[in-house]
């Protein structure tokens, strides 16, 4: 019963008291910790933020080229080393604080936008960023994924969906495309998958941006671009499970039809698509489509031109829900508008509180009410 | 006795009883403000110097139909002139507003106790609604109390009539201070501290407030003029230790005891919550005060609550999070994490009756099995838990202080009872209360994430912005020193039994467990949590008539005081009451190998006195 007090030594490590074990510092394995001081910001490398661990994903992992570009994008935003923190929760992508040499908390199923929550509250100063994956967003952690970004906490929050289920090897997520055959559904999924984007517009997100592992100029603009957002900022990239669901996303993402597969948006740009640089968006009464310009005598400026600030999010939203084959299957930056973060309202909300009463004084709080002497 | 109402006359001479203790219990519908009445009446003792205890007692639905029995809420109040640790066994006065206010709670009345009864609610509606087949005021079922019939509703409706501008329900709305009006003369109580109340409260709708004072003292007037009381009583200031008091409920102390350990600790106080019975006036009471940096997080359910806590935790903030027993049973996963992550964190559980959704309004003590073993795998935590409403305070700050200390969980084992009750707080003095030392790592040459404490085996406290110190923990196995990933199965041995030892080094910081009365003797009553009161009182009264009899109570559950084997081997039996179905015996018996006695009740009421002076006589 573990009230009881263990005296005995069990086996392990000769026959040292555990105890003694536990304090003296012979382990043969490197630290959780470099031990230095980073060099300043405007000084440190993309080696500043390399851990000392063995990186242990699948070889050919898509996971490989986010964290490379992540590591890529710190030394740029200029933040001290020691300012930073990552969290995530349980998939094969939240194994990735472990590889980075910032603070870091590896925590439980779906909870990483929580914890991450209570660390921005306690100290807004950080750097925080939130590293999930499709099941841990969308299934076990859906309410905390709806709720952070309501709240608009200034927080990084990458989704690496693989519409697969990686590190329980191989059953379908939440956004496995309908009739996917996996091993939890052998005859197919009868789920009809979700649609992060559109979830996280929904939930009021103040940053929407998706990219693609593969991608790696593009996916490293785009970390960057949500790094400098004031507020929740959401990626979604596409990430490639070479195990369990490999080719997911060739059918847009493969190099041979990206360029026609694929809408790059850009802000103020009119929405051009296509090897050929003839192909964009249009609006068509209230619906999007695929014009071809230089036919029919459209021109460039009948394409919609995207626009990041829109206050409205319904664009965004309907840029959202365009999919192959219908349409070219976008990413960029979907939506960018400021809103005061949760943290800076709860800070304020303390300042006004001291400066209309002072700063509290337990003196007085526990005397407060009505009290009376017995002599 | 009944009385029948007559027209005011002229001032009758009325008699001045003496009484060292009563117990009044209001009871009404949910919506008749009882629970209002009852406090302004305990507050207005308390100032007076007597000593109070409080039992609210309401039902989980907010406005269940009128009229009806599951709507009845009741308000227990025990005032005396002497030291009291209970709301009283059995009510000597019950106010009853409606015939379901009087069914209800008719069977816990004193035999020849004082029923005071609205007879305007006792309309043939009523009476059916409360399955009544007569009028108890006429069928004589009630002739072994003394019965005061008053039309209290048709009073306080003639007397702010033209006085008023109100709509008739809302002046209605005020018959209850009309009673608290009643109740005022009837025990010799000054009814100005209610009307400051009523002033500063309804200060805003000043026709409010102006009907509730005219009902305060048309009741108290009522009363001294008319004949139907012919006597009242008084019951003396309390001879209590001298010092400045308060009236406290547990909810508030516990509110009150983590904004002071945050000001002892020098560190800021995050409180992750989602909305509970009984817990949310917690959450309550500390978003009030924002300006001791208390930063309180309203969260999307209880484990967002929890892991909000513990990022905070890991931030520097004292991480806490409040619930009732089934919040805490989505919290544990969480929980698991901050034990394996060796992060502070206070979990307070304000017990409830369960399981599942359970009793919501009412008492329990069964989540103790939850806090010392409801989580996965070997997973220790510290466990503390309240005597009393105002011991509320010190043991908040006894739980952030070994959370921080041991870098551990802690459980803070309160209750509905607790959380609700009231009773007078000697308020400490500020400066005599511990501070609470916390210490960050800050050397990156020396820092090692698992490196350990000698004395408590905590490991070192390093939280971002730290300059060198960036490491990563989670809730994979860690390896011993440097907290890496791990799967070593000796590694795993090893830590297993590391994080138990930590805990189990507690007890060096566990004050021993103190024994009232003999050491030695044929009975000792064991006890734990909010049964103190009627513990101490029960065994007092036996001591008193000379048996061999003695009582402790333990605040802390995980680890136990270390003399409490020495204790229990001193008596021949040992008889441990508890609202469960007998947690703590359980854990007595296998720890100590002793044969001890589980008393049960699991009632969603706190234990009576005599229950327990009853169970030990048995043994005796």
């Amino acid at each position: 019963m573990s009230t009881g007090s263990n005296g005995s030594n069990g086996s392990g490590n000769g026959n040292k008291p555990i105890v003694e074990q536990a304090i003296s510092a012979d382990s043969e394995a490197g630290s959780a910790v470099s031990g230095k001081v980073a060099p300043p910001p405007g000084q440190m490398k993309k080696a500043d933020f390399v851990s000392d661990q063995e990186v242990r994903w699948c070889p050919g992992c898509g996971d490989y080229a986010i964290l490379n570009n992540v590591q890529k994008v710190m030394p740029e935003l200029g933040i001290p080393r020691e300012k930073i923190v990552f969290v995530s929760g349980i998939g094969c992508s939240s194994r990735f604080p472990y590889y980075m040499n910032t603070y870091g908390f590896h925590s439980i199923h779906g909870r990483a936008p929580a914890i991450a929550t209570g660390i921005k509250c306690a100290n807004p100063e950080l750097s925080v960023w939130v590293i999930t994956g499709d099941g841990d967003a969308l299934s076990i952690g859906g309410n905390h994924f709806i709720h952070a970004i309501r709240r608009n906490l200034d927080i990084n929050y990458i989704l690496f969906n693989n519409r697969i289920y990686g590190l329980t090897k191989g059953q379908y997520s939440p956004t496995s495309e309908l009739g996917k055959k996996t091993k939890s559904a052998p005859m197919g999924t009868i789920d009809y998958p979700i649609n992060p984007l559109s979830l996280a517009i929904a939930s009021e997100a103040t940053f929407v941006a998706r990219s693609i592992d593969i991608d790696v100029r593009h996916l490293g603009s785009v970390v960057e671009a949500g790094a400098r957002h004031k507020g929740i900022s959401f990626i979604e990239v596409y990430q490639n499970c070479n195990i369990f669901n490999d080719h997911a996303f060739d059918y847009f993402a493969d190099r041979s039809v990206r360029s026609d597969n694929v809408l790059y948006l850009e802000d103020g740009k009119p929405m051009i698509f296509g090897k050929e640089r003839n192909k964009g968006i249009r609006m068509n009464g209230a619906h999007p489509e695929v014009v071809t310009i230089g036919e029919d005598g459209i021109t460039e400026a009948d394409l919609l031109v995207h626009n990041v600030n829109l206050a409205d999010p319904s664009v965004a939203f309907m840029l959202a829900r365009m999919e192959q084959p219908d349409f070219p299957q976008p990413v960029g930056i979907f939506r960018a508008v400021e809103r005061a973060t949760y943290e800076d309202l709860l800070v304020d909300q303390i300042d006004v509180a001291i400066a209309k009463s002072g700063p509290g004084s337990l003196e007085k709080l526990i005397n407060g009410g009505d009290t009376w002497v017995v002599e | 006795m009944s009385t029948v109402i007559e027209n005011p006359v002229e001032h009758f001479e009325k008699h001045f009883e003496e009484l060292e203790a009563v117990t009044i219990r209001f009871a009404g519908d949910s919506g008749d403000g009882m629970q209002l009445t009852g406090t302004q009446f305990t507050n207005t003792s308390a100032v007076l110097g007597n000593d109070i205890s409080t039992l609210p007692d309401f039902p989980a639905e907010i406005r269940a139909p009128a009229g009806s029995l599951p709507g009845v809420s009741g308000f227990q109040l025990n005032f005396s002139s002497h030291d009291i640790k209970t709301p009283g066994d059995q009510p000597n006065v019950l106010v009853a507003m409606n015939p379901a206010a009087l069914k209800v709670n008719v069977p816990d009345l004193e035999d020849g106790g004082t029923i005071i009864v609205n007879t305007d609610g006792f309309t043939p509606e009523n009476l059916k609604y409360a399955a009544y087949s007569s009028n108890p005021l006429e069928d004589g079922s009630l002739a072994g109390y003394r019965v005061h019939k008053l039309p209290i509703s048709t009073l306080n409706m003639n007397a702010l009539k033209g006085a008023v501008q109100l709509t008739r329900k809302e002046m209605d709305r005020s018959k209850n201070f009309f009673a608290l009006g009643v109740l005022y003369w009837l025990y010799d109580r000054p009814i100005e501290p209610t009307i400051k109340w009523i002033n500063a409260k309804f200060g805003k709708n000043p026709e409010l407030a102006k009907a509730n004072e005219i009902a305060v003292r048309t009741g108290y007037n009522f009363a001294d003029t008319t004949e139907v009381f012919t006597t009242h009583y008084t019951v003396k200031k309390a001879n209590i230790a001298p010092g400045k008091y308060r009236k406290i409920t547990g909810n508030e102390a516990t509110a009150l005891g983590f904004v002071a350990a945050s000001q002892l600790a020098g560190r800021a106080l995050f409180y992750g919550s989602y909305p509970i019975t009984p817990a949310s006036d917690i959450l309550h009471e500390l978003a009030r005060h924002k300006s001791f940096g208390v930063k309180t997080f309203q969260a999307e359910d209880e484990i967002a609550a929890v892991c909000a806590a513990i990022g905070a935790s890991f931030t520097g903030h004292i991480g806490l999070t409040g619930t009732s027993g089934p919040g805490v049973a989505l919290k544990q996963e969480a929980i698991g994490l901050a034990v394996m992550t060796e992060l502070p964190l206070v979990i307070i559980n304000v017990q409830r009756g369960g399981p599942s959704t359970g009793l919501p309004t009412k008492t329990e003590q069964a989540d103790l099995f939850q806090a010392v073993w409801g989580r996965n795998g070997e997973c220790p935590a510290i466990v503390v838990a309240p005597a009393t409403p105002a011991d509320c305070f010190q043991m908040a700050i006894e739980a952030v202080r070994l959370a921080f200390k041991y870098m551990s969980p802690v459980f803070y084992l309160s209750d509905g009872y607790l959380a609700n009750g009231a009773e007078p707080w000697a308020i400490p003095e500020v400066n005599a209360l511990p501070k609470i030392p916390v210490t960050f790592a800050t050397d990156p040459a020396s820092f090692m994430p698992y490196a350990r404490d000698q004395q408590t085996l905590a490991r070192p406290y390093a939280i971002p912005g730290t300059p060198g110190l960036e490491h990563r923990i989670g809730g994979i196995e860690k390896q011993n020193i440097t907290g890496n990933v791990n799967y070593d199965p000796e590694n795993h041995h090893l830590m297993v039994r590391l994080r138990q030892e930590k805990i189990d080094r507690v007890v060096q910081d566990v004050p021993p467990v103190e024994v009232c009365g003999e050491k030695t003797g044929k009975v000792l009553v064991l006890g734990w949590g909010s049964t103190y009161g009627s513990i101490s009182t029960a065994v007092e009264r036996l001591q008193s008539e000379g048996k061999s009899v003695s009582s402790a109570h333990l605040r802390h559950l995980n680890p136990f005081p270390a003399n409490l084997g020495e204790v229990l081997a001193g008596f021949e039996t040992v008889i441990i009451p508890e609202m469960n179905l007998g947690q703590l015996c359980t854990m007595i018996r296998a720890k100590y190998l002793v044969d001890a006695v589980a008393f049960s009740k699991v009632k969603g009421r706190p234990f009576q006195i005599r229950e327990i002076v009853r169970k030990v006589e048995e043994y005796l």
